[in-house]
């Protein structure tokens, strides 16, 4: 008999053990810590990646042969404009997560993730634009995918502001989820409207199988801007993780602690 | 029975079915004198024009749909029934589509005539009106599910939606722009029945799930 609660017991332990992990992402001051110590060596890391890339990508590679300098724009527009749409992914899933399994770090990190996602969709229109007046002769063209873009910034402009409509923050959240979830129609058809409709914007340069239509010396500046803004894009979604979480456990010992620490120093 | 129920209440305030036509007939009295009566201009935009008032009407009647139930609490009573919510809702948003998307489609011959749309294309008009405004009611319906329990939700509904009602949109014009060519318009009006089969499947569960959110806060 003994044995047999020695061995539920155990089995209760295997258990425990397993989901510990799941179950420390529900704590807050775990996460804040955790966030905390990512950040310390991603944000200068991001730091770097963005400077090497942009000085490497803007004035040591050569000028395009047909668009001269204007080209180099693509450092940026390329790279936000990824990370703007992955960004949606982020938000969608941790809207799902947090409606599945009512977890509250993946709310705090959908709500999180709105407005960085929108910034980057405007980074992309603006330099879009900026880029499309020398080159197509207009700042604005009605084109599939810079229409569907456009669609993006409205679907991240809305989770926001229906977060900011409801005074219950916890219903706020959980309608944000099924309005983010909506929203993912949206996004494999941005990244199919080149291919699917025959349009101004050219279609992706870039591929994982066979020959990418750009060049290497080109290229790799390119993918380090890319994955220089992914991680500037986790590092901006800890931080306002870290601010939310403050502010939603303000009343919490743990975060007076922290405060009076801050204050010591 | 919900759906005649919904029908019925629809009917004893014939001045809720009228308000959708009349704002259809004025906004497209609107565009002649916006932008002038030459004949050949008008024709030109009078696919998108009608189009884009009936996503307008369907836009301003879908907040209301649940709103009224929300306030007496028979909303209540109904997600606490042993009916499943899905059904429910598909009853009450089929319900905003007949009194609503499927009146503006078959009047919509009238305003297509006095906005000098080639006959050929009006057939096709109220095929796509039929099927596009079902969609919309059912995509309308997430967003009015997910407001009714605010203040002031009328203006949000239209950011949060407008977006999702794009794509019938563009089909929409598409297939009566085909019509107008002379192209066949099958293919647009087939994806247009595609976006509605995907939204009958999917569209009435967010809604429930949207509505039992705005029930609890």
């Amino acid at each position: 008999m003994f044995s047999r609660i020695g061995a539920a017991q155990k089995g209760l332990y295997n258990h425990a053990v397993m989901w510990s992990f799941f179950h420390k992402l529900g704590s807050p001051p775990w996460l804040y810590d955790i966030a905390g110590s990512i950040l310390r060596w991603l944000l200068p890391v991001t730091i770097m990646a963005l400077l090497v890339g942009a000085v490497w990508g803007l004035l040591f590679t050569s000028p395009d042969f047909r668009q001269g300098n204007s080209y180099r724009i693509i450092y940026i527009h390329v790279p936000s404009a990824v990370v703007a749409l992955a960004g949606y992914y982020v938000m969608a899933i941790a809207g799902a997560v947090s409606l599945i399994w009512r977890m509250k770090m993946a709310d705090v990190a959908m709500k999180a993730a709105a407005p960085i996602g929108a910034a980057l969709t405007f980074i992309a229109l603006f330099t879009g634009a900026l880029w499309g007046k020398p080159t197509w002769g207009t700042w604005w063209e009605w084109d599939a995918r810079i229409t569907s873009m456009l669609i993006l910034l409205f679907l991240y402009l809305g989770v926001v502001a229906l977060y900011e409509a409801f005074d219950n923050k916890e219903a706020a959240g959980r309608a944000c989820a099924i309005l983010s979830l909506v929203g993912m129609v949206n996004i494999p058809i941005i990244y199919k409207s080149v291919d699917w409709w025959y349009s101004l914007h050219q279609p992706a340069s870039i591929k994982f199988s066979g020959e990418s239509a750009i060049d290497s010396s080109m290229l790799y500046p390119l993918l380090l801007m890319i994955g220089a803004f992914y991680a500037l894009f986790t590092c901006c979604l800890l931080m306002n993780m870290r601010a939310e979480l403050v502010q939603r456990e303000s009343r919490t010992a743990w975060v007076r602690k922290l405060v009076k620490q801050d204050g010591a120093h | 029975m919900l759906l005649r129920r919904q029908l019925s209440l629809a009917i004893r305030r014939p001045i809720e079915i009228g308000n959708p036509l009349v704002f259809f007939a004025i906004v497209v009295a609107m565009f002649p004198l916006g932008i002038g009566p030459a004949s050949e201009q008008l024709a030109m935009i009078a696919p998108g024009a009608i189009w884009i008032i009936a996503l307008l009407s369907s836009l301003l009647t879908s907040d209301s749909v649940f709103r009224s139930d929300f306030d007496d609490g028979s909303l209540e009573q109904l997600l606490l029934a042993p009916q499943p919510l899905y059904l429910s809702v598909l009853a009450y948003l089929c319900a905003h589509w007949i009194v609503t998307g499927l009146l503006l489609a078959l009047v919509s011959p009238v305003f297509a005539l006095m906005l000098n749309l080639p006959a050929a294309a009006v057939g096709t008009l109220v095929v796509s009106l039929a099927l596009g405004t079902a969609v919309l009611s059912l995509v309308g319906g997430i967003g009015a599910a997910l407001t009714v329990g605010l203040k002031r939700g009328g203006m949000l509904i239209s950011l949060l939606i407008l977006p999702l009602y794009i794509p019938v949109l563009i089909f929409g014009t598409a297939a009566v722009q085909a019509a107008v060519s002379g192209s066949p318009a099958g293919p647009f009006l087939a994806l247009l029945g595609a976006m509605l089969s995907l939204a009958i499947a999917l569209g009435p569960l967010a809604t429930a799930a949207g509505l039992r959110i705005s029930i609890d806060a």
